[in-house]
């Protein structure tokens, strides 16, 4: 999926992450700010890439702001950032892209 | 077939905001019978995107323990509800409430969508259920077509913040602004053989009258009470789970009139109270919400 504006879904609470896409130049640049990073960085990490992957995201840049947020968060703060910067909010494909 | 789980126990209704995600991870460590899982009210109108992703992943991937996940979605006079009951039933809910029903039709539009979207994800048909919130005085004197409209349909609740708006009154706390759709919404639900939840309760500071406003909804009738805190989980189910004593007495009802019958006598008396076969239904569903409450173990 193009990213084809900045998007940002999340907030700044506890368990919640917030995430910022922005169009790329053609390769996926991601940067986590994380208060667990050195426990969990390679998680959330893959977590994000696995998310941006299922949504066939391969430019963009994206920022991450982990506030300890559980993957199941990490996912939809990701998708919903994705979707908004496409505009699209109906007729999602839950059990897809979006899994 | 009626499903399986359209009378299961339901005695707290704990609402829980799709919008923070610290709200939803863990909720079943408090006991509710049923979570919803709000993309309603709660939710801001420019996050109601934001919501369905939170609740999707939560649907999917948190073990809520048994705990039933019922999802309160958006009106139908908003441009949200259709996929709100997509990611529904994507997600597989257990139950979706429908904010402010006014009739019957109300809830076909909403089980044409849920049977459309059963098919398009590969869930059984049938096996979203569905619950009514009554807001309006229009949906209070709808009450027995709403509760007779579908057969996923498990039962209502009254939402007493917009109905007392539009009775053009307010929340008093004395109750007495209730009193009407209160009575008339348990009579539908009992007509219909369907359930009947009271509205929440939001004064967090006043457990005392809360906890009176749970004893008198039970006396009413009513199967449970929608939530706003988890302080107020022990309160509902203390009052609404029998007691040893009615348990007992209950138990006694049973047997004696079974016996009773036997030998040809109708009417005689348990503990200095005169019973007879009116009493039979009410003693058995005592055991039966006993048993569910997880506080009966007996034969019967």
């Amino acid at each position: 999926m193009e990213i084809k504006k900045a998007a940002m879904a999340g907030t700044l609470e506890s368990s919640d992450a917030q995430v910022t896409v922005e169009p790329g130049d053609g390769t996926v640049e991601l940067t986590i700010e994380s208060s667990v990073i050195h426990q969990f960085g390679k998680q959330i990490r893959a977590v994000i890439l696995e998310t941006l992957g299922r949504l066939e995201v391969t430019s963009a840049k994206v920022k991450v702001v982990d506030k300890g947020a559980l993957d199941c968060t990490l996912k939809a703060r990701v998708e919903c950032a994705v979707f908004r910067s496409n505009g699209r909010t109906e007729s999602l494909p839950w059990g897809g892209a979006i899994r | 077939m009626s499903h399986p789980n359209k009378k299961r126990l339901r005695r707290s209704m704990m609402f829980l905001n799709c919008q923070k995600p610290g709200l939803i991870k863990d909720p079943y460590i408090y006991r509710p019978d049923s979570i919803m899982l709000d993309l309603e009210d709660a939710v801001a109108e420019n996050q109601k995107d934001a919501a369905r992703y939170s609740l999707y992943h939560a649907l999917q991937e948190i073990d809520y323990r048994g705990v039933e996940r019922v999802v309160r979605i958006n009106g139908l006079d908003t441009p949200h509800w259709k996929e709100d009951i997509r990611v529904c039933v994507a997600g597989g809910a257990d139950t979706i409430r429908i904010a402010k029903t006014e009739s019957a039709r109300d809830v076909h539009t909403v089980e044409e969508y849920v049977l459309a979207a059963e098919k398009e994800f590969g869930r059984p048909e049938g096996s979203t259920l569905l619950m009514a919130a009554l807001e309006s005085c229009r949906g209070v004197l709808h009450a027995l077509e709403v509760c007779e409209s579908s057969d996923r349909l498990i039962g209502i609740a009254l939402s007493g913040g917009d109905y007392t708006k539009d009775l053009q009154t307010v929340i008093t706390g004395t109750g007495v602004e209730l009193q009407g759709a209160r009575q008339q919404m348990i009579i539908a639900a009992r007509a219909a053989g369907v359930q009947c939840w009271d509205t929440v309760f939001t004064n967090l500071d006043a457990m005392d009258v809360f906890e009176e406003e749970v004893r008198m909804v039970k006396m009413m009738g009513f199967d449970g009470k929608s939530l706003v805190n988890p302080r107020q989980i022990a309160i509902v189910h203390k009052i609404f789970t029998p007691s040893q004593k009615e348990i007992i007495f209950a138990e006694k009802v049973v047997r004696e009139i079974e016996e009773k019958k036997a030998l040809g006598v109708g009417v005689f008396t348990v503990d200095g109270k005169m019973i007879d076969i009116a009493f039979y239904d009410g003693a058995k569903r005592t055991i039966a919400l006993a048993k569910a409450s997880g506080v009966y173990e007996g034969e019967l």
